[in-house]
């Protein structure tokens, strides 16, 4: 069977709903909500590297290297922000992310 | 690239270039002088935002840069003009309260400089490429502000909420560009402009669109995507609240109706629907969420996310004088948003401790007749009431939504400020009719000095709209 470009879409669209529905449904711990992202980034990178080659055009695999970048920076800071809040708070769960009600 | 291609590309980007190099020279001075340099590096960093805002104001160059991916118009112009004072107005404010907020870090005006850096990125982005990295370096910076008091809890988790939520959002937008790349094979807005018909429009494209839409309502803080906007008002310290309620608010409307007028304006009627959505749903949602709120911080998230959306009325009738008035719109919101703040941070007892609650408003009119007046005139304005400011902006939308035949739109628009203006007269009241319970301190020179400019701005903007409201149209001519 040949691969073709809507095995790859397929592959990064269910990759994506996961990332989306780890951080919707996830109620045990931050953490699971960092990977959940990275799940999401790594989906459009899928697609864009997909995209990029069936497409003969470079431009998708440039804006994927840059979409890596920035998934590093954003991982760093998202650490970052999540360890000062254990310190405050000395728990990570997502249920005792409640100090304000909407 | 030749060496003239180059040079042009320079010129049109100066203005970020200051931004970038005084951000990185600034780091310098903090770095090795310590935490003591923070004065003088919010100094330094205020100076640079007034040369970047200068260099714009004076020197006439427009055009693209950079192989397209950039572009100086004059909405661009004019919208990175509002959000440069924005970002000046809310960093002065910070100074009399930097030391009791844990704001007097060196890192605070370095952090915000990037984020501005970011904005002014954003608003001159042509390029889906451009776009994403703006956006994400305007959004970086600001997770990093909304936690930046790291001792207290609620900051730490304004911050936390405002990452995982805007993470999940810039996630949704990349997927969406994922999809448009793939559907029309260009990154560059006028590229896709030019291979989108209505009639051939693949289902990917539509995909693709509303996820780039539902990533950029996030950014303004448009309802269903404004869960992350009370809490984070409320979390964050006043005086990051107050930058995070200008500056970023004006630049993702700007990259709103820059990529839906010049990308997808041949699909218009597909993205049409959409604004019309988020814009009635905005509007309910903030005049109906905001009444029962007690912290005046929440209140003021309830209300930007119903003037967000009163913004997207003039959008939706995707016509010119409708991208002129949510221009002028998010001037004069950005106007009346900081003088409000600016009232707020200067709610402090006479000990210094700040309050936020409506009630520690009561009285005001007899302890501080002056703040009392100010703060009257901007929630008129807010309310919508002529002849402020805050009416004349919902004129300038609601009027081309009429013309477009959005007659529904407009009527819920102008029901939906009807019940708003509870709220904001409930505050009137409160400082005017109800018995004083205690004094607030002196207020600091810098804060009085906005409050006074933006309660000058609202009451007379009648004297001096005109010139105003052409230099908007003539910015919404460059789309059209």
């Amino acid at each position: 069977m040949e691969i073709g470009l809507s095995h790859y879409l397929t592959v990064s669209a269910i990759l994506f709903t996961l990332g989306v529905f780890g951080i919707f449904l996830n109620r045990k711990n931050v953490i699971i909500i960092l990977m959940s992202i990275e799940l999401i980034l790594l989906s459009v990178n899928l697609n864009m590297v997909a995209f990029s080659h069936f497409l003969n055009d470079i431009v998708g695999q440039v804006f994927a290297l840059f979409i890596l970048t920035v998934a590093a920076a954003e991982a760093a800071i998202g650490l970052a922000i999540l360890v000062v809040f254990y310190r405050n708070r000395g728990s990570i769960a997502v249920e005792d992310i409640n100090m304000m009600k909407g | 690239m030749t060496a003239e291609i180059l040079l042009a590309s320079l010129q049109i980007s100066t203005p970020e270039l200051i931004l970038a190099i005084g951000a990185l020279a600034l780091l310098m001075i903090g770095v090795f002088s310590g935490d003591r340099s923070a004065p003088t590096v919010t100094g330094l960093a205020v100076a640079i935002m007034i040369a970047a805002g200068l260099w714009l104001v004076l020197v006439p160059v427009q055009g693209e840069a950079w192989g397209g991916a950039f572009i100086l118009d004059p909405f661009s112009r004019f919208m990175k003009v509002i959000a440069l004072v924005g970002s000046i107005t809310a960093m002065v404010m910070t100074v009399g309260n930097a030391r009791s907020e844990q704001l007097d870090r060196f890192e605070f005006p370095v952090l915000l400089l990037l984020a501005t850096l970011g904005m002014m990125l954003l608003i001159s982005a042509n390029d889906l490429i451009a776009l994403y990295l703006g956006l994400e370096l305007m959004s970086l910076a600001l997770y990093v502000v909304a936690a930046i008091n790291r001792d207290s809890l609620r900051s730490t988790e304004a911050g936390l909420k405002y990452f995982v939520l805007g993470a999940l959002s810039s996630g949704m937008l990349l997927y969406g560009m994922s999809l448009i790349y793939g559907f029309t094979g260009n990154t560059g807005l006028d590229n896709i402009a030019q291979v989108l018909t209505a009639e051939t429009r693949s289902l990917g494209v539509v995909f693709g669109l509303v996820f780039i839409l539902a990533g950029l309502a996030f950014k303004i803080s448009a309802v269903p995507f404004h869960m992350w906007t009370p809490d984070v008002y409320e979390g964050a310290p006043t005086p990051v609240t107050a930058f995070f309620a200008s500056g970023p608010k004006v630049a993702a409307m700007a990259v709103f109706v820059r990529v839906v007028t010049e990308a997808f304006m041949p699909v218009f009627a597909d993205w049409q629907q959409v604004v019309v959505f988020i814009s009635i749903a905005s509007m309910l949602l903030g005049s109906f969420a905001a009444i029962g709120q007690k912290n005046i911080k929440r209140l003021m998230a309830y209300s930007s996310i119903g003037h967000m959306g009163y913004a997207l009325v003039g959008l939706a009738s995707g016509s010119q004088s409708g991208v002129s008035g949510v221009a002028l719109y998010m001037l004069i919101y950005m106007v009346m948003t900081l003088g409000t703040f600016a009232c707020i941070m200067a709610m402090r007892r006479k000990d210094g401790g700040a309050v936020e609650n409506i009630e520690d408003l009561a009285g005001l009119s007899s302890t501080n007749p002056f703040m009392a007046l100010v703060m009257t005139a901007l929630m008129f304005s807010l309310a919508g009431i002529p002849p402020f400011a805050g009416f004349w902006a919902k004129w300038f939308v609601i009027l081309p939504a009429i013309e477009a035949k959005l007659y529904a739109l407009a009527i819920i628009g102008v029901v939906a400020s009807v019940v708003g203006a509870y709220y904001y007269l409930r505050v009137i009241k409160v400082m005017w009719f109800d018995a004083a319970t205690g004094e607030f301190g002196r207020i600091s020179g810098e804060l009085r000095l906005v409050f006074g400019l933006s309660g000058l701005f609202v009451t007379a903007y009648v004297l001096f709209g005109g010139p105003v409201g052409s230099a908007a149209e003539a910015a919404a001519k460059a789309f059209f």
